[in-house]
């Protein structure tokens, strides 16, 4: 089956407008970069009747390592390991510097795909401390607990953990009362570990509604459908719009790796603060493959962690749209970062940036044809 | 980083107790642990997440999603340091 089809675009977009009630206002969050890629892609928030609003959330994990974490790899890499991590990190501008600072002082820092690479560095490094700056929301968490708890892990590996779990940072959002959230788009690639369950205490402890959702424009448009159907209808519920790749349980041994190796702990998210519950870290009995532990490095963190002028702390929580940052494609691009948000592929102002520019390169030589 | 990429499994086999396998993403190969897919066959399509298989995906929807990430560019970036596909390379073995 596939799921393109032309022609319902138009039609759910029609069903949208006959749905929406004038005078209602409906404001709808997702909390994955992946979601935000779709919608700003294709437009679509051109395509809502008045009314309807889709916005972003706390939805990239590199966005919101906080920089003390960061200053925990780079002094690990001043120490003389080989640290190993995922490309967006490399740029991620803090009060420490950055990894890519870092490495052009003399450092090994190693750009990966997956944990997998990282563990064949150490294996082909015998001789040095090889340690995977592990950053991602549950989908990375999986795959890391997993070579955690294999069985023949070379000697000189271990992993610096800064992985956070999406559902407690979207009941922060909820209780924050400025941030006026009438529904949420669940993410799809995390639900596809965690299963779409993990979203029913929305509907059941906050009356708020969840539709798990895909990443074609089409999946997105019926989630905001559904969404605005369960406000009308007043019954907040779980709905599964991607149910042909989500499981309702969730992915057994990726769920089974994650508890085995890790214990749910409370976390810092850069630019929001410390949220209960929402990180992982390393069990003590797996302790010699926690870089913390290993090599005593514990930074504390800063209240203050973003650049001055940079207002990602309120792109994440969905207050304010990219453009209304003063820095924002001024002094702040992907070419030249400022804040978080614009360093990762999956930081809302870095898909805003990049799509709005497509489009104006689009319409100038439209122009000059 | 957080992309998770569509692919086709053209090899399936079991290094060191664990489900590993290659897949084609467009042409790129690549070594994929299918840990969390016991049941995912040459031919399957999978989406693929830092180096794991994380679900089974339609064929289609694979190949819209794979052509949708070549126009925008992203899919070398995203594959960045990725091993190349090699078989006996570095896999996981994982406890029961």
């Amino acid at each position: 089956m596939t799921f393109r089809d032309a022609g319902l675009v138009s039609n759910v977009i029609a069903a949208l407008e006959k749905a929406v009630e004038r005078g209602t206002s409906y404001r709808l969050m997702h909390v994955c970069g992946s979601h935000e890629h779709t919608i700003s892609r294709w437009g679509l928030r051109s395509l809502l009747p008045e009314g309807l609003e889709v916005i972003a959330g706390p939805g990239c994990p590199v966005c919101v390592c906080p920089p003390h974490e960061v200053g925990e790899a780079i002094e690990l890499v001043q120490r003389g390991a080989i640290l190993a991590t995922f490309g967006d990190m490399v740029n991620l501008p803090t009060n420490f510097g950055s990894l890519a600072e870092a490495k052009a002082a003399g450092g090994d820092v190693r750009v990966v795909y997956s944990p997998l690479d990282a563990l064949t560095l150490a294996a082909r490094n015998p001789g040095r401390e090889v340690v995977f700056f592990a950053v991602g929301f549950e989908t990375t968490a999986a795959p890391v607990a997993t070579v955690l708890c294999s069985t023949g892990l070379p000697d000189n590996f271990s992993v610096l953990v800064s992985h956070r779990r999406t559902p407690p940072a979207m009941e922060l959002l909820l209780g924050i009362g400025d941030v006026c959230v009438d529904g949420f788009v669940a993410p799809g690639h995390v639900s596809t570990v965690t299963g779409a369950e993990v979203w029913r205490r929305f509907p059941d402890a906050y009356a708020m509604p969840v539709v798990v959702a895909g990443f074609e424009p089409e999946d997105v448009l019926l989630a905001l459908l559904l969404l605005v159907q369960q406000i009308n209808q007043g019954e907040p519920k779980l709905e599964n719009e991607y149910a042909r790749v989500v499981p309702q349980p969730g992915n057994v041994p990726a769920l089974s790796a994650i508890d085995t190796a890790f214990e749910v702990t409370s976390a810092w998210w850069r630019g929001i603060g410390r949220i209960p519950r929402s990180g992982l870290a390393v069990r003590p009995e797996l302790g010699n493959r926690d870089a913390r532990q290993r090599f005593d490095v514990h930074f504390e963190p800063e209240q203050h962690d973003l650049p001055p002028g940079c207002s990602c702390h309120l792109v994440m929580l969905g207050k304010i749209q990219p453009p209304a940052c003063s820095l924002y494609g001024r002094k702040c691009t992907p070419s030249s970062p400022n804040g978080p948000c614009m360093v990762s592929q999956e930081g809302t102002c870095f898909i805003w940036y990049t799509y709005e520019s497509e489009a104006s390169a689009a319409t100038a030589q439209g122009g000059a044809a | 980083m957080c992309l998770a990429v569509p692919g086709r499994i053209v090899e399936v086999r079991t290094v060191a107790d664990i489900p590993m396998g290659t897949v084609d993403f467009d042409g790129i190969r690549k070594e994929v642990c299918l840990a969390y897919l016991p049941e995912a066959a040459v031919g399957d399509y999978t989406i693929v997440h830092v180096g794991f298989a994380i679900s089974l995906v339609d064929e289609a929807s694979a190949m819209e999603t794979l052509a949708m990430f070549r126009e925008l560019g992203v899919l070398d970036g995203e594959l960045e340091g990725a091993a190349p596909a090699e078989p006996g390379s570095a896999a996981p073995a994982v406890d029961p």
